[in-house]
């Protein structure tokens, strides 16, 4: 699955011939050059990222959100979340006024599910990047080292792997303090074994080609073949791995905010959920409380999962059709 | 996890036992016929045995770092004598030094004791075991529902790429792919159970049972409550099986042998049924195996949403008081059902597929 082809698009080979022209003519340096071929590969990759059109759809659907996460605080305000401060009466059904109606406390639903989206966001970024982060490192130097270091890496990777990641990541949330940063680190921890088995398997299939035998003869050492030669040639993986983690890690946020450990201080979508269970919105039968939450994250997840998809396809050919 | 990317999941699946095929083949080379493989079982087996105890020594730590102590829950904040709570710490162990506590939790643990349940005062075990058929009964009619419709819908979906039956059933899968499946638990109720606008309650909110049925009365009483938790799991679930079939049988439909069999004149169909299906079948049979540990383990939200008596609600229950022991042994129980569930597939691999580990 994690074929040399990944490599394809990260390798400056292909924009070698439109470059050749240019640097014909004298001028560009060695970084001039460099930067110029960065420009070209990341042209070739919009170009073959546009006609996925899912994808596109996805990333569309995640500018919008990013911008009406980040205008929140002009649009609604942090007065939103305020359960003193509450505009309207507990529980009112859509109207003109509050558009998806109000929570237990009054307060007004469009005002929360937008404040929300920080929150929810955020989350999914930052335990995505943590989760990508252990598993490139995991996975390159385990690549790289081979070996008892890599043995044990691997041991260890397998055993995360097995470990059920619900089950793991809820008994994590519980033992640690209420917080957001705790919900991070509990996705994080439990996500990056697959990771960390890809990221591997590409850097062997890296370090087996004569270029790097070539670097070492030079004298690289372990940190330059690491950093300079097998980490740019797994970036395209672990980008389109973060944007997949992203998807999930939002969903992870969601169900530990429900089960009630997440942070009860901040609100996101996962925790009106919750509070929306805990008003008695189901017996009531009142789902306006409940659907713009689900929606909200379902779309998010579902447009993170439709960019990573088209990501993974462009950087790999071979799964392009089938996937 | 019901969080878990698409496609990433599926390459570990799909990439768990095959990574171990070549280095089995190769050692298979030297033996007799049929060696090979008994000493690939050894290995998974003995692999997966270090797993269990590995499980085990983590869930004895993992929850000791819970804040608080275990007898004030117990007590439920009631006004206790010293000399009660020194009965409790001796009855449950928690007088001893740490060691001692994990020495003993692994003696037990060895011969089939976890212990006994701080809120419930019986045996770990018992409730486990009462608890466990009830959640089999839901992930098994689960599980055999998603894993047929993903598999009929994914080949057909390949069979048929790029039309738009494909599309609509792809886009489908992986909506409700990315839908929180307590989420669409809490709708179903809300609009079946409960009655939204004309629609009357249907089905019962949650439970297993209503309670004074019995014989064939009973059997109708408990499917009754069943279909909206196994709608729920299903819709969440199938999507995954669905992929993975579409694109297992996608990388079979350019072989040689298909062009072969049709141009012996086999019936499409045929084609399908006989050529194709059963080569793609050889990823998704991992990806079956690993997706029964993984529901059962998954199971927790629905059990919770729809007050399923079983696994998941249980641990639900413990957690938040925290029943320690009963934590424990559910978290040993759903680890070892993935553990199980994963070294199944490894050993069943090779036997469905020759090209490895023999």
């Amino acid at each position: 699955m994690t074929s040399a082809e990944t490599t394809e698009a990260a390798e400056p080979t292909g924009a070698a011939g439109a470059d050749g022209a240019d640097g014909a003519a004298p001028g560009p340096g060695p970084r001039a050059l460099s930067w110029q071929r960065r420009r070209a590969s990341a042209a070739r990759f919009w170009r073959a990222f546009r006609t996925h059109r899912a994808g596109v759809v996805g990333l569309a659907a995640l500018v919008l959100f990013a911008l009406v996460a980040l205008t929140a605080p002009l649009t609604v305000g942090s007065d939103v979340a305020s359960v003193t401060a509450a505009p309207g009466q507990p529980l009112q059904s859509p109207s003109g006024h509050f558009p998806l109606g109000t929570d237990q406390f009054g307060r007004d639903l469009l005002g929360l599910v937008i404040w929300g989206s920080r929150v929810s966001l955020l989350v999914g970024l930052l335990a995505a990047v943590l989760s990508v982060a252990i598993g490139a490192v995991i996975g390159i130097t385990a690549g790289h080292f081979r070996g008892w270091y890599a043995t044990v890496l691997m041991r260890v990777t397998d055993w995360f792997l097995v470990m059920p990641t619900l089950v793991l990541a809820i008994a994590l949330a519980t033992v640690l303090s209420r917080s957001l940063g705790t919900v991070v680190l509990a996705i994080g921890v439990t996500t990056w074994p697959t990771t960390a088995r890809l990221v591997r398997a590409q850097t062997l299939a890296v370090e087996s080609r004569p270029y790097i035998e070539r670097a070492k003869a030079l004298g690289g050492g372990h940190w330059h073949i690491m950093s300079r030669h097998v980490l740019p040639n797994v970036m395209p993986l672990v980008l389109a791995q973060t944007t997949l983690i992203i998807s999930s890690a939002i969903l992870a946020e969601a169900t530990l905010a429900f089960l009630g450990l997440g942070d009860p201080t901040v609100v996101s979508w996962g925790g009106l959920l919750q509070d929306a269970r805990e008003a008695g919105a189901v017996s009531s039968g009142d789902w306006w409380y409940l659907v713009p939450p689900g929606i909200a994250i379902a779309v998010v997840a579902l447009a993170f999962t439709l960019c990573g998809r088209a990501v993974e396809s462009v950087l790999n050919p071979r799964l392009g059709v089938s996937r | 996890m019901t969080a878990e990317a698409t496609p990433s999941a599926l390459d570990t699946a799909v990439a768990g036992p095959g990574g171990s095929g070549p280095a089995a083949a190769g050692r298979a080379r030297s033996g007799r016929p049929g060696a090979g493989y008994a000493r690939y079982v050894a290995g998974k087996l003995g692999g997966a045995a270090v797993s269990l105890l590995a499980v085990l020594v983590t869930s004895f730590f993992l929850f000791r770092l819970i804040p608080g102590d275990p007898v004030k829950f117990m007590t439920g904040g009631r006004p206790v004598s010293a000399e009660q709570i020194a009965a409790y710490r001796r009855e449950f162990g928690l007088d001893l030094p740490m060691w001692r506590q994990f020495t003993q939790y692994c003696g037990k643990a060895l011969t089939g004791d976890l212990g006994t349940s701080y809120q419930f005062h019986v045996p770990v075990t018992d409730k486990i075991t009462e608890a466990l058929p009830n959640t089999l009964l839901l992930t098994g009619t689960a599980f055999v529902l998603y894993t047929a419709l993903g598999v009929f819908l994914g080949t057909r979906s390949a069979w048929r790429h790029g039309r738009l039956g494909d599309r609509f059933h792809t886009g489908l899968a992986l909506t409700l792919y990315s839908i929180p499946s307590f989420w669409l638990g809490l709708l179903l109720i809300i609009v079946l159970s409960v009655g939204a606008g004309p629609v009357p309650g249907l089905f019962p909110t949650g439970g297993m049972e209503s309670g004074g049925k019995e014989g064939f009365a009973y059997v109708v009483d408990v499917v009754h409550h069943l279909v909206l938790p196994v709608v729920t799991l299903v819709a969440v679930e199938y999507g995954q099986t669905l992929l993975v079939t579409r694109s297992a049988l996608l990388d079979e439909m350019g072989g040689d042998y298909l062009t072969t069999a049709r141009a012996k004149g086999l019936r499409d169909d045929l084609v399908r049924r006989r050529h194709a299906v059963p080569n793609a079948m050889l990823p998704t049979v991992t990806l079956i195996f690993v997706n029964l540990g993984r529901t059962v383990a998954g199971v927790i939200l629905v059990e919770t949403v729809f007050s399923w008596p079983g696994l998941g609600g249980l641990f639900y229950q413990a957690l938040s008081v925290p029943d320690l022991p009963l934590v424990q042994g559910l978290f040993f129980v759903f680890a070892a059902a993935v553990i199980i569930m994963n070294t199944l597939a490894d050993l069943l691999y090779p036997l469905l597929d020759p090209r490895v580990g023999r």
